[in-house]
């Protein structure tokens, strides 16, 4: 199967520092791929790189592929057509996302107008489908309100309304349910799940919950410092990781069962804080880890393939693994 | 000249704290869609909300008021004078009253001092408003490309704004008017000329902080334009602190307009209160009233443009609203 989006040594950096490095990875047409790590890990800017939507201070190299297509030789004529329409995005903050002197029809209607030349009365049909799509009740009587009309989970679902209008291929989601209550957010992630299913996108769904990638996500990147220190699909992640970085996240996470570290019913910790991403020339992660060893000190962990579909930047570890398995076989 | 201080404009923006946890999400379906709306529609703030504010508030009701009727002075002046009030119609000086003909009396040369002041209005406010939309047509322009864009376009801009600031206004505008005929539209043109910066710069301070938001990423997000991004999605969000400086435009336009004709530089084929008060200046001390009623027209007009924009600021600023 052909890739939807190749992303190969994505680099993002401003004048002294470089939050996103090397980054590479690739979603398959009409999968979640979760994107995971703390604050400052680098994720939201991957998503904006992919947009082209950067500060102006920050400087994108590296490839990005959709379909084949290079996105990094369009113009910005070329790639304005192509936001909205072939890739789209769900912000974090469904308050301050919509326009608050716009009605909600009106900014639906704007899109499909913009992207599919719709007539206005057109637009207007669609966008109350649009709304019953994403399971707004009574949506015609809803189109004329404004945003401030609408609770913090009814305005995320305008959001995705919005963002699904011209059926993209890819849908970004930047950390869609942060900002909602906990009630809520599975309500947003199923529909999110299923508009992925029927209109046939895929999915970047950025987090830092792992309680939302064992359930929605089918294969996962792990960030820490703006590099990818794992990737695997979920349930191998789940049940198997590698990254001593991943093993904390999971560690931490209160939500997951039949974890090693939960059975004791305490919780773990990632001593320290996410280190400051300039400079660090040897592994980010090594002055909070525990498997700390002098190489990581002095030189950047390479990336190994373990299994197939599984990558992991961490030779400390897979040396353990290694003299392990050859210890049981 | 007076300087238009827009300092107590400060504006907090349309969306502000909202009531988050206060709305509760209905289950999947419809549950209970109305109690939610209900709930919510108290708290609303926008036009809707700002009418009442405007008119429960009586100082900005009475400026309304006489706006008004200064405006149906000026377009019935037509009507009730349908002569050219320059026109010399009975004896010089007659005081107000003094023949039922002439109410409020007429001039040195026998000019009937209600039709100019009809007839004035017409010019007066027509100057003023024509003026303040040049002014605000350029100064949103400029402010809105300044603060959107930023970078070395920005720096350009603000140092075109700071050269218009630092020569003093009515100094230009006379400059201006004595180069050219002083014409009306010369006139009209002008004045809008000096008084586009104090929009600029509101517009470009507005926009600067609204760019960051995020429905203005998600708007590029969406693939629009930068045009359409600065005029449909920034530009309605920007206007309430431009409305509230627009009445206070007006009024600081009428006051240049009547300084310029007080001067005698304004056209001499239009009657303007600024006009009549030069005309009656001569005789301050024998027939007063020739100066004091076209200047009581002014005062009162300014005073109820400034009503009107206290009024505007209090309805549209939801911090000022707060407070209350």
């Amino acid at each position: 199967m052909a890739d939807l989006i190749e992303v190969r040594g994505l680099t993002v950096a401003f004048r002294d520092a470089a939050p996103v490095r090397d980054l590479s990875f690739r979603i398959d047409r009409g999968e979640t791929l979760a994107l995971v790590g703390e604050s400052g890990s680098g994720k939201s800017l991957t998503a904006l790189a992919l947009l082209r939507l950067l500060p102006g201070t920050a400087r994108a190299t590296g490839e990005i592929r959709l379909d084949g297509r290079d996105l990094v030789a369009l113009s910005e004529r070329q790639f304005r057509d192509l936001r909205g329409r072939d890739i789209a995005m769900v912000f974090q903050e469904p308050m301050t996302s919509l326009n608050p002197v716009l009605t909600i029809g009106s900014q639906i209607v704007e899109v499909l107008r913009r992207h599919e030349g719709l007539s206005a009365r057109a637009a207007r049909g669609r966008a109350v489908e649009l709304l019953d799509l994403v399971r707004i009740p009574e949506p015609a009587r809803r189109l004329d309100d404004y945003p401030h009309l609408l609770s913090g989970g009814m305005r995320q679902r305008v959001m995705i309304a919005v963002a699904v209008a011209c059926r993209p291929r890819l849908l970004i989601a930047d950390e869609p349910t942060t900002a909602l209550d906990v009630t809520i957010q599975a309500q947003v992630l199923d529909l999110l799940d299923r508009l992925r299913r029927d209109l046939d996108m895929a999915l970047l769904l950025i987090t830092h919950d792992l309680g939302v990638v064992a359930e929605w996500a089918d294969r996962v990147v792990v960030m820490y410092a703006g590099r990818k220190v794992e990737e695997a699909p979920v349930e191998r992640i789940l049940a198997h990781p590698l990254h001593p970085y991943t093993r904390g996240l999971l560690g931490a996470s209160p939500r997951l069962e039949g974890i090693g570290h939960y059975s004791t019913g305490r919780l773990t910790e990632i001593p320290g804080s996410i280190a400051s991403a300039a400079g660090a020339r040897a592994c980010a992660f090594a002055p909070r880890c525990a498997w700390r060893a002098p190489r990581c000190e002095r030189e950047a962990p390479p990336l190994a393939t373990p299994a197939p579909g599984h990558a992991v930047a961490c030779p400390v570890i897979l040396a353990q693994e290694q003299s392990l398995a050859a210890a049981v076989g | 000249m007076p300087d238009v201080d827009i300092t107590p404009l400060v504006y907090a923006g349309v969306s502000g704290d909202e009531p988050a946890a206060a709305i509760l999400e209905p289950l999947p379906v419809s549950e209970a869609p109305a109690a939610v709306n209900a709930a919510a529609r108290p708290r609303r703030r926008d036009a809707r909300r700002a009418l009442p504010a405007f008119l429960r508030n009586p100082a900005a009701l009475i400026g309304a008021l006489i706006l008004a009727a200064l405006v149906g002075a000026a377009l019935l002046a037509p009507w009730l004078y349908p002569d050219d009030p320059l026109d010399l119609v009975g004896r010089p000086l007659l005081w107000p009253g003094a023949r039922a003909a002439f109410p409020l009396g007429t001039d040195s040369l026998g000019r009937d001092v209600a039709a100019g002041l009809f007839h004035g209005a017409r010019i007066t406010l027509l100057v003023a408003a024509s003026a303040t939309a040049i002014s605000l047509a350029l100064g949103i322009v400029v402010g809105a490309v300044a603060g959107y864009f930023g970078g070395r376009l920005d720096d350009w801009l603000v140092k075109l704004i700071e050269i218009f600031q630092t020569i003093p206004g009515f100094i230009l505008l006379i400059v201006l008017v004595a180069i050219a005929e002083p014409h009306l539209c010369i006139i009209i043109v002008a004045i809008g000329l000096i008084s586009w910066p104090s929009v600029a710069r509101l517009v470009r301070a507005e926009f600067r902080s609204l760019r960051e938001k995020e429905f203005v990423m998600a708007a590029r997000g969406l693939g629009y334009g930068h045009g359409r991004i600065i005029f449909r999605e920034i530009l309605p969000n920007a206007l309430p602190p431009v409305i509230v400086l627009t009445s206070v435009m007006i009024a600081s336009a009428i006051l240049s307009e009547s300084a310029l004709s007080f001067l005698g530089l304004g056209d001499p084929n239009a009657v303007s209160w600024g006009s009549m008060i030069g005309a009656g200046r001569e005789m301050l001390r024998t027939a007063w009233y020739l100066s004091a009623i076209p200047g009581l027209a002014i005062v009162v007009t300014v005073l109820a443009l400034n009503l009107v924009g206290d009024g505007l600021n209090d309805a549209l600023n939801p911090r000022v609203a707060a407070e209350r």
